[in-house]
Protein backbone atom coordinates (compact mmCIF):
# COMPACT_ATOMS: atom_id res chain seq x y z
CA UNK A 1 0.00 0.00 0.00
CA UNK A 2 1.38 3.50 -1.21
CA UNK A 3 2.25 5.31 2.36
CA UNK A 4 1.23 8.77 0.95
CA UNK A 5 -2.30 7.98 -0.53
CA UNK A 6 -3.47 6.19 2.92
CA UNK A 7 -2.11 9.16 5.33
CA UNK A 8 -3.85 11.51 2.72
CA UNK A 9 -7.06 10.01 2.39
CA UNK A 10 -7.14 8.57 6.12
CA UNK A 11 -6.17 12.14 8.00
CA UNK A 12 -8.79 14.18 5.71
CA UNK A 13 -11.23 11.39 7.27
CA UNK A 14 -9.43 11.35 10.98
CA UNK A 15 -9.71 15.63 11.08
CA UNK A 16 -13.14 15.95 9.14
CA UNK A 17 -14.23 13.26 12.36
CA UNK A 18 -12.69 15.15 15.05
CA UNK A 19 -14.27 18.65 13.47
CA UNK A 20 -17.88 16.77 13.50
CA UNK A 21 -17.16 15.52 16.97
CA UNK A 22 -16.69 18.80 18.51
CA UNK A 23 -20.84 19.70 17.96
CA UNK A 24 -22.00 16.69 20.07
CA UNK A 25 -24.35 18.82 22.49
CA UNK A 26 -24.14 21.65 20.23
CA UNK A 27 -26.09 21.51 17.45
CA UNK A 28 -28.89 23.41 16.76
CA UNK A 29 -31.79 20.54 16.76
CA UNK A 30 -31.31 16.81 17.68
CA UNK A 31 -31.84 15.24 14.79
CA UNK A 32 -28.56 16.87 13.60
CA UNK A 33 -27.10 15.76 16.97
CA UNK A 34 -28.11 12.18 15.24
CA UNK A 35 -27.15 12.93 11.35
CA UNK A 36 -23.85 15.14 12.51
CA UNK A 37 -22.24 12.22 14.91
CA UNK A 38 -23.72 9.67 12.12
CA UNK A 39 -21.08 11.01 9.87
CA UNK A 40 -18.09 11.91 11.88
CA UNK A 41 -18.51 8.18 12.60
CA UNK A 42 -18.77 6.69 9.50
CA UNK A 43 -15.46 8.72 8.53
CA UNK A 44 -13.57 7.72 12.07
CA UNK A 45 -14.40 4.50 10.21
CA UNK A 46 -12.62 5.14 7.08
CA UNK A 47 -9.58 6.92 9.19
CA UNK A 48 -9.13 3.55 10.93
CA UNK A 49 -9.06 0.75 7.69
CA UNK A 50 -6.68 3.16 6.07
CA UNK A 51 -4.18 4.74 8.80
CA UNK A 52 -4.02 0.76 9.67
CA UNK A 53 -3.28 -0.02 6.16
CA UNK A 54 0.27 1.83 6.89
CA UNK A 55 1.12 1.38 10.72
CA UNK A 56 -0.80 1.20 13.80
CA UNK A 57 -3.75 3.53 13.87
CA UNK A 58 -3.16 4.99 17.57
CA UNK A 59 0.41 6.03 16.79
CA UNK A 60 -0.64 7.81 13.41
CA UNK A 61 -3.09 9.79 14.91
CA UNK A 62 -1.70 10.50 18.12
CA UNK A 63 2.30 10.46 18.06
CA UNK A 64 2.67 12.36 15.15
CA UNK A 65 3.84 16.10 14.90
CA UNK A 66 1.67 18.35 13.01
CA UNK A 67 3.70 18.39 10.42
CA UNK A 68 3.76 14.67 9.18
CA UNK A 69 -0.22 14.98 8.88
CA UNK A 70 -1.17 15.25 5.53
CA UNK A 71 -4.97 16.24 5.40
CA UNK A 72 -6.43 18.60 3.02
CA UNK A 73 -6.70 22.42 4.96
CA UNK A 74 -10.40 21.88 4.38
CA UNK A 75 -10.89 19.53 6.89
CA UNK A 76 -8.97 21.18 10.12
CA UNK A 77 -11.06 24.14 9.65
CA UNK A 78 -13.02 24.97 12.66
CA UNK A 79 -16.25 24.37 13.12
CA UNK A 80 -17.79 28.05 13.17
CA UNK A 81 -21.28 28.25 12.65
CA UNK A 82 -23.57 25.48 11.21
CA UNK A 83 -23.26 27.45 8.08
CA UNK A 84 -19.19 27.14 7.81
CA UNK A 85 -19.82 23.32 9.07
CA UNK A 86 -22.06 22.66 5.91
CA UNK A 87 -20.09 24.74 3.89
CA UNK A 88 -17.08 22.38 4.83
CA UNK A 89 -19.45 19.07 4.59
CA UNK A 90 -20.94 20.44 1.01
CA UNK A 91 -16.71 21.34 -0.42
CA UNK A 92 -15.71 17.68 0.82
CA UNK A 93 -18.25 15.17 0.86
CA UNK A 94 -18.74 15.97 -3.16
CA UNK A 95 -15.21 15.78 -3.60
CA UNK A 96 -15.03 12.48 -1.51
CA UNK A 97 -17.35 11.29 -3.31
CA UNK A 98 -16.28 11.67 -6.81
CA UNK A 99 -13.03 10.10 -5.42
CA UNK A 100 -14.26 6.97 -4.14
CA UNK A 101 -16.29 6.29 -6.69
CA UNK A 102 -13.05 6.73 -9.00
CA UNK A 103 -11.08 4.50 -6.92
CA UNK A 104 -14.20 2.12 -6.15
CA UNK A 105 -14.17 1.20 -9.98
CA UNK A 106 -10.21 0.94 -11.09
CA UNK A 107 -9.67 -2.24 -8.98
CA UNK A 108 -6.59 -0.67 -7.14
CA UNK A 109 -5.64 -1.73 -3.79
CA UNK A 110 -8.07 1.20 -2.36
CA UNK A 111 -11.38 -0.28 -4.42
CA UNK A 112 -12.75 -2.25 -1.66
CA UNK A 113 -12.38 0.35 1.03
CA UNK A 114 -13.85 3.12 -1.47
CA UNK A 115 -16.99 0.87 -2.61
CA UNK A 116 -17.99 0.39 1.14
CA UNK A 117 -17.06 4.35 1.70
CA UNK A 118 -18.93 5.70 -1.65
CA UNK A 119 -22.38 4.64 -0.02
CA UNK A 120 -21.25 6.38 3.19
CA UNK A 121 -20.52 8.86 1.67
CA UNK A 122 -23.53 9.70 -0.56
CA UNK A 123 -25.30 10.65 2.46
CA UNK A 124 -23.01 12.77 3.95
CA UNK A 125 -23.49 14.36 0.34
CA UNK A 126 -27.10 14.23 0.42
CA UNK A 127 -27.12 15.25 4.01
CA UNK A 128 -24.82 18.52 2.85
CA UNK A 129 -26.54 19.24 -0.31
CA UNK A 130 -30.08 19.44 1.56
CA UNK A 131 -28.78 22.00 4.45
CA UNK A 132 -27.26 24.04 1.56
CA UNK A 133 -30.40 24.39 -0.16
CA UNK A 134 -32.14 25.18 3.38
CA UNK A 135 -30.29 27.52 4.17
CA UNK A 136 -29.21 29.23 1.13
CA UNK A 137 -33.32 29.77 0.09
CA UNK A 138 -34.20 29.97 3.27
CA UNK A 139 -34.42 33.39 5.69
CA UNK A 140 -32.09 36.24 4.74
CA UNK A 141 -30.69 35.37 7.76
CA UNK A 142 -29.50 32.27 7.05
CA UNK A 143 -28.76 32.86 3.30
CA UNK A 144 -26.36 35.54 4.56
CA UNK A 145 -24.60 33.05 6.18
CA UNK A 146 -24.47 30.56 3.59
CA UNK A 147 -22.71 33.01 1.41
CA UNK A 148 -20.24 34.04 3.76
CA UNK A 149 -19.33 30.20 4.87
CA UNK A 150 -19.50 29.23 0.93
CA UNK A 151 -17.43 32.33 0.25
CA UNK A 152 -14.61 31.85 3.18
CA UNK A 153 -13.71 27.90 2.78
CA UNK A 154 -13.68 28.43 -1.11
CA UNK A 155 -9.95 28.85 -1.69
CA UNK A 156 -9.62 25.41 0.15
CA UNK A 157 -11.64 23.94 -2.44
CA UNK A 158 -8.64 24.58 -5.04
CA UNK A 159 -6.31 21.96 -2.76
CA UNK A 160 -8.65 18.50 -2.70
CA UNK A 161 -7.68 18.31 -7.10
CA UNK A 162 -3.96 18.69 -6.38
CA UNK A 163 -2.61 15.04 -7.63
CA UNK A 164 -2.08 12.15 -4.74
CA UNK A 165 0.75 10.04 -5.34
CA UNK A 166 0.17 5.89 -5.00
CA UNK A 167 -3.58 6.43 -5.70
CA UNK A 168 -3.20 5.57 -9.83
CA UNK A 169 -4.70 8.50 -10.97
CA UNK A 170 -2.92 10.75 -13.65
CA UNK A 171 -2.96 14.47 -14.31
CA UNK A 172 -5.99 14.08 -16.55
CA UNK A 173 -7.93 12.22 -14.01
CA UNK A 174 -7.87 14.77 -11.46
CA UNK A 175 -8.73 17.74 -14.04
CA UNK A 176 -11.95 15.31 -14.67
CA UNK A 177 -12.69 14.98 -11.01
CA UNK A 178 -12.17 18.95 -10.30
CA UNK A 179 -14.33 19.52 -13.71
CA UNK A 180 -17.26 17.25 -12.38
CA UNK A 181 -17.06 18.81 -8.72
CA UNK A 182 -17.30 22.34 -9.63
CA UNK A 183 -20.30 21.12 -11.83
CA UNK A 184 -22.20 19.76 -9.02
CA UNK A 185 -21.42 22.32 -6.25
CA UNK A 186 -22.64 25.29 -8.96
CA UNK A 187 -25.81 23.68 -9.77
CA UNK A 188 -26.25 23.00 -5.87
CA UNK A 189 -25.38 26.75 -4.75
CA UNK A 190 -27.24 27.92 -7.80
CA UNK A 191 -30.28 26.04 -6.59
CA UNK A 192 -30.14 27.38 -3.31
CA UNK A 193 -29.97 30.85 -4.70
CA UNK A 194 -25.94 31.20 -3.50
CA UNK A 195 -23.21 32.89 -5.69
CA UNK A 196 -20.61 30.58 -7.03
CA UNK A 197 -17.67 32.27 -4.94
CA UNK A 198 -15.20 34.26 -7.11
CA UNK A 199 -11.98 34.00 -5.77
CA UNK A 200 -9.15 31.64 -6.50
CA UNK A 201 -8.90 28.10 -5.53
CA UNK A 202 -5.36 27.54 -6.73
CA UNK A 203 -2.75 30.13 -6.66
CA UNK A 204 -0.38 32.43 -4.16
CA UNK A 205 -3.16 33.53 -2.16
CA UNK A 206 -5.03 30.12 -1.84
CA UNK A 207 -4.77 27.06 0.45
CA UNK A 208 -2.72 24.18 -0.66
CA UNK A 209 0.19 22.70 1.42
CA UNK A 210 -1.86 20.33 3.69
CA UNK A 211 -0.78 17.61 1.65
CA UNK A 212 2.85 18.61 2.29
CA UNK A 213 2.36 18.81 5.81
CA UNK A 214 1.83 22.57 6.08
CA UNK A 215 -1.03 23.05 8.17
CA UNK A 216 -3.42 26.28 9.69
CA UNK A 217 -2.72 27.68 13.06
CA UNK A 218 -6.35 26.32 14.27
CA UNK A 219 -4.52 22.52 13.49
CA UNK A 220 -1.84 22.56 16.03
CA UNK A 221 -4.22 23.34 19.04
CA UNK A 222 -7.44 20.47 17.64
CA UNK A 223 -3.80 18.54 17.36
CA UNK A 224 -3.08 19.38 21.08
CA UNK A 225 -6.71 18.74 22.81
CA UNK A 226 -6.94 15.33 20.82
CA UNK A 227 -3.74 13.78 21.38
CA UNK A 228 -2.94 14.90 25.47
CA UNK A 229 -4.51 12.36 27.45
CA UNK A 230 -2.58 9.88 24.80
CA UNK A 231 0.53 11.15 25.13
CA UNK A 232 0.66 11.69 28.71
CA UNK A 233 0.83 8.26 29.31
CA UNK A 234 3.71 6.76 27.21
CA UNK A 235 3.05 3.34 26.56
CA UNK A 236 -0.34 3.11 28.44
CA UNK A 237 -3.14 0.88 26.73
CA UNK A 238 -6.55 2.09 26.71
CA UNK B 1 -69.40 14.15 29.47
CA UNK B 2 -71.67 13.39 32.09
CA UNK B 3 -70.60 11.91 35.22
CA UNK B 4 -71.71 8.13 34.61
CA UNK B 5 -69.84 7.93 31.88
CA UNK B 6 -66.76 9.65 33.29
CA UNK B 7 -67.06 7.01 35.64
CA UNK B 8 -67.94 4.11 32.93
CA UNK B 9 -64.72 5.57 31.53
CA UNK B 10 -62.69 5.17 34.59
CA UNK B 11 -63.62 1.65 35.19
CA UNK B 12 -62.74 0.21 31.97
CA UNK B 13 -59.38 2.13 32.77
CA UNK B 14 -58.70 0.84 35.83
CA UNK B 15 -59.62 -2.79 34.78
CA UNK B 16 -57.72 -2.40 31.32
CA UNK B 17 -54.62 -1.04 34.39
CA UNK B 18 -55.66 -4.00 36.56
CA UNK B 19 -55.37 -6.15 33.74
CA UNK B 20 -51.92 -5.62 32.78
CA UNK B 21 -53.39 -4.11 29.31
CA UNK B 22 -51.65 -1.08 27.92
CA UNK B 23 -52.95 1.93 27.47
CA UNK B 24 -52.71 3.54 24.08
CA UNK B 25 -52.58 7.60 23.29
CA UNK B 26 -56.15 7.48 21.99
CA UNK B 27 -57.87 6.07 25.03
CA UNK B 28 -59.46 7.68 27.42
CA UNK B 29 -57.21 8.43 30.89
CA UNK B 30 -57.35 10.37 33.68
CA UNK B 31 -55.66 13.72 33.48
CA UNK B 32 -53.53 13.22 36.36
CA UNK B 33 -52.20 10.37 34.65
CA UNK B 34 -51.30 11.81 31.88
CA UNK B 35 -49.51 14.68 33.78
CA UNK B 36 -48.14 12.04 35.45
CA UNK B 37 -46.35 10.60 32.58
CA UNK B 38 -45.63 13.81 30.58
CA UNK B 39 -44.26 15.06 33.83
CA UNK B 40 -41.76 11.31 34.14
CA UNK B 41 -41.32 11.21 30.10
CA UNK B 42 -40.13 14.42 29.63
CA UNK B 43 -37.60 14.24 32.68
CA UNK B 44 -36.52 11.38 31.09
CA UNK B 45 -35.98 12.93 27.98
CA UNK B 46 -34.35 16.12 29.12
CA UNK B 47 -31.68 13.73 30.88
CA UNK B 48 -31.02 11.79 27.33
CA UNK B 49 -30.06 15.04 25.99
CA UNK B 50 -28.18 16.99 28.87
CA UNK B 51 -26.91 13.37 29.77
CA UNK B 52 -24.83 13.82 26.28
CA UNK B 53 -22.82 16.83 27.80
CA UNK B 54 -20.78 15.42 30.37
CA UNK B 55 -19.51 12.51 28.11
CA UNK B 56 -19.18 14.69 24.79
CA UNK B 57 -16.57 16.49 26.96
CA UNK B 58 -14.17 13.86 26.15
CA UNK B 59 -14.65 13.29 22.78
CA UNK B 60 -12.01 15.38 21.31
CA UNK B 61 -9.68 13.95 23.93
CA UNK B 62 -10.37 9.98 24.08
CA UNK B 63 -6.96 8.07 23.89
CA UNK B 64 -7.80 5.78 21.23
CA UNK B 65 -9.46 5.64 17.97
CA UNK B 66 -11.62 2.59 19.07
CA UNK B 67 -12.57 4.29 22.69
CA UNK B 68 -13.56 7.28 20.29
CA UNK B 69 -16.06 5.80 18.31
CA UNK B 70 -17.43 3.77 21.37
CA UNK B 71 -17.57 7.24 22.48
CA UNK B 72 -18.96 8.71 19.86
CA UNK B 73 -21.60 5.80 18.97
CA UNK B 74 -23.09 6.19 23.06
CA UNK B 75 -23.29 9.30 22.68
CA UNK B 76 -25.49 9.67 19.41
CA UNK B 77 -27.27 7.18 21.26
CA UNK B 78 -28.25 9.54 23.82
CA UNK B 79 -29.58 11.80 21.22
CA UNK B 80 -31.52 9.13 19.47
CA UNK B 81 -33.22 8.30 22.88
CA UNK B 82 -34.01 12.17 23.27
CA UNK B 83 -35.85 11.62 20.12
CA UNK B 84 -38.01 8.74 20.91
CA UNK B 85 -38.62 9.95 24.49
CA UNK B 86 -39.63 13.21 22.74
CA UNK B 87 -42.29 11.62 20.52
CA UNK B 88 -43.40 9.12 22.79
CA UNK B 89 -44.47 12.17 25.18
CA UNK B 90 -46.16 13.62 21.73
CA UNK B 91 -48.67 10.87 21.93
CA UNK B 92 -50.09 12.66 25.44
CA UNK B 93 -50.86 15.88 23.70
CA UNK B 94 -47.39 17.86 24.22
CA UNK B 95 -45.00 19.30 21.55
CA UNK B 96 -41.48 19.06 21.38
CA UNK B 97 -40.63 22.77 21.50
CA UNK B 98 -42.89 23.27 24.55
CA UNK B 99 -40.99 20.63 26.94
CA UNK B 100 -37.95 22.12 25.69
CA UNK B 101 -39.08 24.93 26.82
CA UNK B 102 -40.04 23.94 30.36
CA UNK B 103 -36.26 22.39 30.29
CA UNK B 104 -34.59 25.96 29.54
CA UNK B 105 -37.03 27.91 31.88
CA UNK B 106 -36.15 25.38 34.55
CA UNK B 107 -39.99 24.45 34.94
CA UNK B 108 -38.73 20.75 34.40
CA UNK B 109 -36.40 18.65 35.59
CA UNK B 110 -33.53 16.33 34.19
CA UNK B 111 -32.07 13.68 36.60
CA UNK B 112 -29.37 15.68 39.06
CA UNK B 113 -26.49 13.22 38.08
CA UNK B 114 -25.46 15.02 35.57
CA UNK B 115 -24.72 17.84 37.24
CA UNK B 116 -21.76 16.53 38.62
CA UNK B 117 -18.31 16.96 36.46
CA UNK B 118 -16.16 14.31 34.23
CA UNK B 119 -12.75 15.42 35.16
CA UNK B 120 -10.68 12.94 33.96
CA UNK B 121 -11.08 9.90 31.16
CA UNK B 122 -12.28 7.29 33.93
CA UNK B 123 -15.21 9.11 34.73
CA UNK B 124 -16.90 8.08 30.99
CA UNK B 125 -15.98 4.78 32.10
CA UNK B 126 -17.89 5.24 35.81
CA UNK B 127 -20.98 6.77 33.94
CA UNK B 128 -21.37 3.66 31.73
CA UNK B 129 -20.60 1.23 34.32
CA UNK B 130 -22.88 3.31 37.18
CA UNK B 131 -25.19 5.76 36.02
CA UNK B 132 -26.21 3.45 33.12
CA UNK B 133 -26.16 0.47 35.30
CA UNK B 134 -28.44 2.65 37.78
CA UNK B 135 -30.53 3.88 34.62
CA UNK B 136 -30.91 0.27 33.49
CA UNK B 137 -32.12 -1.06 37.02
CA UNK B 138 -34.55 1.97 36.53
CA UNK B 139 -35.37 1.62 33.24
CA UNK B 140 -36.09 -2.54 32.70
CA UNK B 141 -39.64 -2.50 34.62
CA UNK B 142 -40.34 0.57 32.70
CA UNK B 143 -40.52 -1.68 29.42
CA UNK B 144 -43.78 -3.06 31.17
CA UNK B 145 -45.22 0.41 31.91
CA UNK B 146 -48.79 0.85 31.86
CA UNK B 147 -48.40 3.37 28.74
CA UNK B 148 -47.90 1.57 25.84
CA UNK B 149 -45.77 4.11 23.87
CA UNK B 150 -43.43 4.37 26.84
CA UNK B 151 -43.52 1.30 27.33
CA UNK B 152 -42.00 0.46 23.85
CA UNK B 153 -39.69 3.07 23.63
CA UNK B 154 -38.35 1.62 26.65
CA UNK B 155 -37.34 -2.00 25.08
CA UNK B 156 -35.17 0.15 22.57
CA UNK B 157 -33.67 2.48 25.24
CA UNK B 158 -32.52 -0.38 27.67
CA UNK B 159 -31.06 -3.07 25.14
CA UNK B 160 -28.85 0.39 24.06
CA UNK B 161 -27.77 0.92 27.65
CA UNK B 162 -26.99 -2.24 28.19
CA UNK B 163 -24.29 -1.60 25.47
CA UNK B 164 -23.15 1.07 27.72
CA UNK B 165 -23.51 -0.34 30.35
CA UNK B 166 -20.53 -2.81 29.27
CA UNK B 167 -18.27 -0.41 27.59
CA UNK B 168 -18.33 1.55 30.58
CA UNK B 169 -17.41 -1.68 32.90
CA UNK B 170 -14.57 -2.88 29.98
CA UNK B 171 -13.00 0.82 30.02
CA UNK B 172 -12.86 0.50 33.68
CA UNK B 173 -11.39 -3.02 33.69
CA UNK B 174 -8.71 -1.28 31.00
CA UNK B 175 -7.53 1.29 33.43
CA UNK B 176 -7.76 -0.60 36.08
CA UNK B 177 -5.39 -3.40 35.28
CA UNK B 178 -3.34 -0.77 33.21
CA UNK B 179 -1.17 1.17 34.75
CA UNK B 180 -0.67 2.52 37.99
CA UNK B 181 -2.12 5.77 37.30
CA UNK B 182 -4.64 4.36 35.54
CA UNK B 183 -5.70 2.33 38.14
CA UNK B 184 -5.44 5.35 40.10
CA UNK B 185 -7.61 7.45 37.61
CA UNK B 186 -10.46 4.45 37.99
CA UNK B 187 -10.21 3.91 41.78
CA UNK B 188 -11.31 8.11 41.74
CA UNK B 189 -13.66 8.24 39.39
CA UNK B 190 -15.91 5.23 41.45
CA UNK B 191 -15.21 6.96 44.19
CA UNK B 192 -16.63 9.96 43.36
CA UNK B 193 -19.42 8.44 41.34
CA UNK B 194 -20.46 5.76 43.68
CA UNK B 195 -22.75 7.87 46.07
CA UNK B 196 -24.21 10.40 43.24
CA UNK B 197 -25.50 6.69 41.09
CA UNK B 198 -27.17 5.40 44.75
CA UNK B 199 -29.19 8.45 44.36
CA UNK B 200 -30.46 8.65 41.20
CA UNK B 201 -33.44 5.99 42.54
CA UNK B 202 -34.73 9.10 44.20
CA UNK B 203 -35.43 9.26 47.68
CA UNK B 204 -36.16 6.81 50.35
CA UNK B 205 -39.54 5.33 50.16
CA UNK B 206 -41.17 7.12 53.12
CA UNK B 207 -39.73 10.19 51.49
CA UNK B 208 -41.24 9.77 47.67
CA UNK B 209 -43.53 12.35 46.67
CA UNK B 210 -44.87 10.43 43.39
CA UNK B 211 -44.22 6.87 44.43
CA UNK B 212 -47.54 5.33 45.72
CA UNK B 213 -49.79 6.44 42.65
CA UNK B 214 -47.32 5.82 40.42
CA UNK B 215 -47.12 2.20 41.53
CA UNK B 216 -51.01 1.77 41.58
CA UNK B 217 -50.93 3.10 37.87
CA UNK B 218 -48.42 0.79 36.76
CA UNK B 219 -45.97 3.26 35.62
CA UNK B 220 -43.68 2.17 38.44
CA UNK B 221 -43.10 -1.42 39.16
CA UNK B 222 -40.81 -1.44 42.03
CA UNK B 223 -39.96 0.90 44.88
CA UNK B 224 -36.81 3.35 44.95
CA UNK B 225 -35.75 1.57 48.00
CA UNK B 226 -35.95 -1.92 46.26
CA UNK B 227 -34.53 -1.37 42.99
CA UNK B 228 -31.25 0.74 44.74
CA UNK B 229 -30.81 -2.89 47.12
CA UNK B 230 -31.04 -4.54 43.88
CA UNK B 231 -28.30 -1.94 41.91
CA UNK B 232 -25.86 -2.46 45.26
CA UNK B 233 -26.17 -6.07 45.06
CA UNK B 234 -24.95 -6.55 41.44
CA UNK B 235 -22.52 -3.61 41.61
CA UNK B 236 -20.49 -5.25 44.56
CA UNK B 237 -19.39 -8.66 42.66
CA UNK B 238 -18.80 -6.48 40.04
CA UNK B 239 -16.49 -3.95 41.56
CA UNK B 240 -14.66 -7.02 43.29
CA UNK B 241 -14.26 -8.56 39.28
CA UNK B 242 -13.32 -4.52 38.27
CA UNK B 243 -10.01 -4.68 41.05
CA UNK B 244 -11.62 -1.56 42.55
CA UNK B 245 -13.07 -0.51 45.79
CA UNK B 246 -16.31 1.18 46.75
CA UNK B 247 -15.86 4.31 48.91
CA UNK B 248 -18.28 2.71 51.59
CA UNK B 249 -16.41 1.70 54.76
CA UNK B 250 -20.57 0.23 55.89
CA UNK B 251 -20.75 -2.50 52.73
CA UNK B 252 -21.19 -5.79 53.86
CA UNK B 253 -22.95 -8.53 52.93
CA UNK B 254 -26.14 -9.89 55.18
CA UNK B 255 -26.74 -13.12 55.36
CA UNK B 256 -30.17 -13.11 57.17
CA UNK B 257 -31.53 -10.57 54.45
CA UNK B 258 -29.84 -11.76 51.64
CA UNK B 259 -28.72 -8.78 50.41
CA UNK B 260 -25.73 -5.86 50.81
CA UNK B 261 -26.37 -3.50 54.38
CA UNK B 262 -24.74 -0.63 53.18
CA UNK B 263 -23.97 3.08 54.60
CA UNK B 264 -26.64 5.92 55.40
CA UNK B 265 -27.05 8.18 52.10
CA UNK B 266 -26.97 11.96 52.30
CA UNK B 267 -30.40 13.01 51.00
CA UNK B 268 -28.73 17.09 51.72
CA UNK B 269 -26.65 16.32 48.94
CA UNK B 270 -29.28 15.46 46.42
CA UNK B 271 -31.48 18.26 47.81
CA UNK B 272 -28.67 20.62 47.16
CA UNK B 273 -28.79 19.74 43.45
CA UNK B 274 -31.77 19.31 43.10
CA UNK B 275 -32.07 23.19 44.05
CA UNK B 276 -29.64 23.67 41.36
CA UNK B 277 -26.64 24.02 43.86
CA UNK B 278 -24.52 21.29 42.65
CA UNK B 279 -21.31 21.90 40.95
CA UNK B 280 -22.88 21.98 37.20
CA UNK B 281 -25.95 22.84 37.01
CA UNK B 282 -25.94 26.33 35.84
CA UNK B 283 -23.00 25.03 33.05
CA UNK B 284 -25.35 22.06 31.66
CA UNK B 285 -28.61 24.32 31.06
CA UNK B 286 -26.47 27.00 30.24
CA UNK B 287 -25.03 25.13 27.20
CA UNK B 288 -28.27 23.86 26.50
CA UNK B 289 -29.96 26.93 26.40
CA UNK B 290 -26.90 28.61 24.15
CA UNK B 291 -27.28 25.44 21.65
CA UNK B 292 -31.00 26.06 21.19
CA UNK B 293 -30.59 30.09 21.09
CA UNK B 294 -27.52 30.19 18.56
CA UNK B 295 -29.51 27.28 16.54
CA UNK B 296 -32.63 29.38 16.50
CA UNK B 297 -31.46 30.86 12.56
CA UNK B 298 -31.37 27.11 11.30
CA UNK B 299 -34.32 25.84 12.65
CA UNK B 300 -35.78 28.95 10.81
CA UNK B 301 -34.65 28.74 7.80
CA UNK B 302 -35.57 25.21 7.57
CA UNK B 303 -39.05 26.08 8.74
CA UNK B 304 -38.88 29.14 5.89
CA UNK B 305 -37.89 26.75 3.08
CA UNK B 306 -40.34 24.20 3.77
CA UNK B 307 -43.03 26.81 3.53
CA UNK B 308 -41.58 28.09 0.69
CA UNK B 309 -41.82 24.45 -0.93
CA UNK B 310 -45.55 24.25 0.28
CA UNK B 311 -46.35 27.23 -1.77
CA UNK B 312 -44.81 26.44 -4.95
CA UNK B 313 -46.06 23.12 -5.14
CA UNK B 314 -49.30 24.77 -4.42
CA UNK B 315 -49.02 27.45 -6.64
CA UNK B 316 -47.36 25.43 -9.67
CA UNK B 317 -49.42 24.96 -13.07
CA UNK B 318 -51.47 21.37 -12.96
CA UNK B 319 -50.75 19.33 -16.13
CA UNK B 320 -53.61 19.26 -18.30
CA UNK B 321 -55.26 15.70 -18.76
CA UNK B 322 -57.17 14.57 -21.49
Amino acid sequence: MDTAAALALGDDALVLSHRLGEWAGHAPVLEEEVALANIALDLLGQARVLLSLVGDEDELAYLREERAFRNLQLVEQPGGDFAHTIARQLYFSGYQYLLYERLAADGGPLSGLAAKAVKEVAYHRDHAEQWTTRLGDGTQESHRRMQRACDALWRYTGEMFRPVEGLGLDAEDWVLLDAAWTARVTEVLTGATLTVPEGPRADAWSAGGGREGLHTEPFGRMLAEMQHLHRSHPGASW
Amino acid sequence: MTSVTTEAYEAAFDAAVAADERIEPRDWMPEAYRATLIRQMAQHAHSEIIGMQPEANWITRAPSLRRKAILMAKVQDEAGHGLYLYSAAETLGVSRDELLDKLHTGRQKYSSIFNYPTLTWADVGAIGWLVDGAAITNQVPLCRCSYGPYARAMVRVCKEESFHQRQGYELLLALSKGTPAQHAMAQDAVDRWWWPSLMMFGPPDDASAHSAQSMAWKIKRHSNDELRQRFVDICVPQAESLGLSLPDPDLRWNEERGHHDFGAIDWSELTEVIKGNGPCNEQRLGQRRRAHEEGAWVREAAAAHAAKRRTAQHTEPREATA
